[in-house]
């Protein structure tokens, strides 16, 4: 645990793209996340795992600010998420999200989707985001549905737009929650593979998924989260072969035991 | 049925068995499929049998179209007497709009149907400029009704039948969209000031029965309006309509915003669009396109509801039918005019409702469950 970056110091910020410190958030009466300290590299591919309701979703939500932290503080490329609404703005261009349930645009087709931002939010003229976004849609793999409606395309497919979706706006960090989730097994790993290439081409993501496969292949750092609490976090080859905490130890005992 | 037999893998395409497909199918299938499905085609074909020939015999077969009073029509033919409506047509039509001046109001309704054109069929050619004009039509249509600016100005007081009808169903529908929508989003807003100013808003006036409000219209205004200024009968009439359909077209369009998924709002916010224009492009098209039927319905009740404003003695074509009907010599001729009123809502309410089917129908996106 000592060689993870969260243990530099906040004089040499410059490097991390996130940096979160002693962070709280409560749902009315209830404490969902507690204590959250954590520093993102540039390029640093981040899994967060744990059980269900432990606030995985909610402290990625907090990064592009969908969810308001009450205390502590969240620093996203520089930009620290408050109030004021012009930063939250400036962040959530630069915080791409891929969701569980995809949460395309039904009315639209699979083009409009991917060039809504870039018009709308980086002002592109739409010819140069039409351009990019079937740039993008090659590299997922689904040129040819560009101009299908998502209701008519299979789940992965969908998820895939998805990604293609977030991407067209040029992130600088990718957050996906639970990706893989909803998608039947035939699907995940047309969804994954485009996860990976993403990751090979140096992309900063944070990932919630229950993929232990990914997580081994792809990420630099694995954290495990319970109960609103960052509980472990090491390389992935330490943390499955060598986990420290006895939650981490029956956490992995459940999913990989099936 | 099919005899043969086919290795596994080779089983080719069939038709479906002929007794499945047909008219005789579909009259098996669709009237006389049960015994309570024989009994009531039957009974429908019985009351259609009583019902055609008798109604068709009083319209037209023994129906007189012509004459000077209901007794010449009685001489002529024991049916109805259209010859009323005839003498009366322009009354129902123009109510007491100058008779020189009719073909202002003819105008009018010619730019209407031009105006609506663009607006309805999304494929129309130079749709962009008659968007345009749609949007300057209700300055057109109202200098061209009320004058003024080289016309001769008429008083609203002579508006009246059908056209009164349009000129408040009309304004009634285009007001009430949009005041509708800032409503509903209103009533979502993270303002309390703006929710709870929509949430009054829309509870006082559903709460209330038109016809008060349009009393209020009428005669209680001018006790709080200052002294001496003088604010046009049917203007206030207007208002309280627009104003009425608001408040309901703004609870449709929030069970469309509701029934949208919590994520169509968390990608747009995720994706850095701003409030007004992730409403625009993304939550409005869908909650909207939800709501047509509900919109639909809101706006045919509008339109049937103007023919309330008989009560503060505005003459909308009911109106116009009863001081017809106090006419000697057309008394007793309630049947044709009330059907002849009735023909002329039906005709511009199914209308709507075949629209909005149509629209609902190329609106899906093959996203519906
Ligand atoms: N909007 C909300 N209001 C109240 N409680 C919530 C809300 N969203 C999530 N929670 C609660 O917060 C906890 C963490 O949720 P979440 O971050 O979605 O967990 P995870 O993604 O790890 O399964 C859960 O107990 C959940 O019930
Ligand atoms: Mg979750």
């Amino acid at each position: 645990m000592n060689d993870t970056p969260e243990n530099s110091n906040g004089n040499s910020e410059k490097e991390f793209v996130i940096v979160i410190r002693k962070m709280h958030k409560w749902y009315g009466q209830f404490h969902v996340l507690k204590d959250i300290n954590l520093n993102v590299e540039r390029g640093e591919k981040i899994v967060i795992c744990g059980p269900s309701g432990s606030g995985k979703s909610t402290l990625i939500r907090c990064i592009n600010r969908l969810e308001e932290h009450q205390d502590g503080e969240i620093i996203v490329d520089g930009t620290e998420l408050t109030n004021d609404l012009k930063n939250v703005e400036v962040v959530r261009r630069e915080v791409g999200m891929v969701f569980q349930h995809f949460n395309l645009f039904p009315h639209l087709t699979v083009l409009d989707n991917c060039t809504l931002a870039p018009i709308w939010v980086r002002k592109e003229p739409r010819e140069q985001a039409e351009v990019t976004a079937m740039e993008y849609l090659e590299r997922v793999k689904i040129p040819d549905q560009a101009s299908k409606f998502p209701g008519q395309l299979s789940g992965g497919q969908q998820q895939r737009v998805a990604i293609a979706r977030s991407l067209c706006m040029k992130p600088r960090v990718m957050l996906f929650d639970e990706p893989t989730s909803a998608l039947d097994p035939e699907m995940i790993k047309e969804v994954l593979d485009v996860m990976i290439e993403l990751a090979t081409e140096g992309m900063t993501m944070l990932c919630v998924t229950h993929e232990m496969g990914f997580a081994k292949t792809v990420a630099d750092r694995v954290i495990f989260m319970d109960e609103g609490e960052i509980i472990e976090q090491n390389k992935p080859q330490e943390f499955f072969d060598n986990p420290q905490h006895d939650r981490t130890k029956l956490f992995l005992s459940q999913i990989l035991n099936h | 049925m099919n005899q043969f037999i086919y290795k596994p893998g080779e089983h080719p395409d069939l038709p479906p068995p002929s007794n499945t497909v047909g008219p005789i199918a579909w009259v098996r299938a669709n009237l006389l499929s049960s015994p309570t499905n024989i009994v009531l085609s039957v009974l429908s074909i019985w009351f259609l049998y009583e019902i055609i020939p008798a109604t068709l015999e009083w319209a037209f077969l023994d129906a007189a179209f012509t004459g000077e009073s209901r007794d010449e029509c009685r001489a002529k033919a024991g049916g109805a007497c259209w010859a009323f409506i005839g003498e009366r047509f322009n009354l129902f039509t123009y109510g007491f709009y100058p008779a020189d001046e009719r073909w202002r109001i003819d105008l009018t309704f010619f730019l209407l149907c031009l105006a609506l054109i663009p607006v309805l069929w999304d494929r129309c050619p130079l749709r962009k400029f008659g968007l345009y004009f749609a949007c300057a039509f209700p300055f057109i249509a109202g200098w061209l009704l009320l004058g003024g600016f080289g016309l001769t100005p008429v008083d609203t007081d002579e508006f009246g039948g059908f056209m009164l009808t349009l000129v408040i169903g009309v304004t009634g529908i285009s007001f009430s969209l949009p005041i509708g929508i800032l409503l509903a989003l209103g009533r979502q807003s993270n303002l309390p000031i703006v929710r709870v100013f929509s949430v009054g808003f829309i509870e006082f006036f559903r709460g209330v029965p038109l016809i008060t409000l349009l009393f209020v219209a009428s005669t209680m205004l001018n006790y709080f309006l200052p002294k001496g200024t003088t604010f046009d009968l049917l203007l206030r009439v207007l208002i309280m309509v627009t104003l009425f359909a608001s408040a309901y077209m703004a609870e449709v369009i929030r069970g469309g915003l509701q029934a949208l998924p919590r994520g169509q709002y968390e990608a747009a916010d995720a994706m850095g669009l701003k409030y007004w224009t992730s409403m625009r492009l993304i939550i409005l098209p869908q909650a909207l396109k939800i709501s047509i039927p509900g919109i639909v319905n809101t706006f045919i009740g509008l339109y049937k509801d103007t023919t309330l404003v008989i009560i503060i003695g505005l003459l909308d074509p009911l109106g116009v039918g009863r001081a017809s009907l106090a006419d000697t010599k057309w008394t007793g001729l309630s049947n044709e005019m009330y059907l002849f009123v009735a023909i002329f809502f039906f005709i511009s309410c199914f209308g709507m409702s075949r629209y909005s089917l149509y629209l609902e129908k190329k609106l899906a996106t093959g996203h519906e469950r």
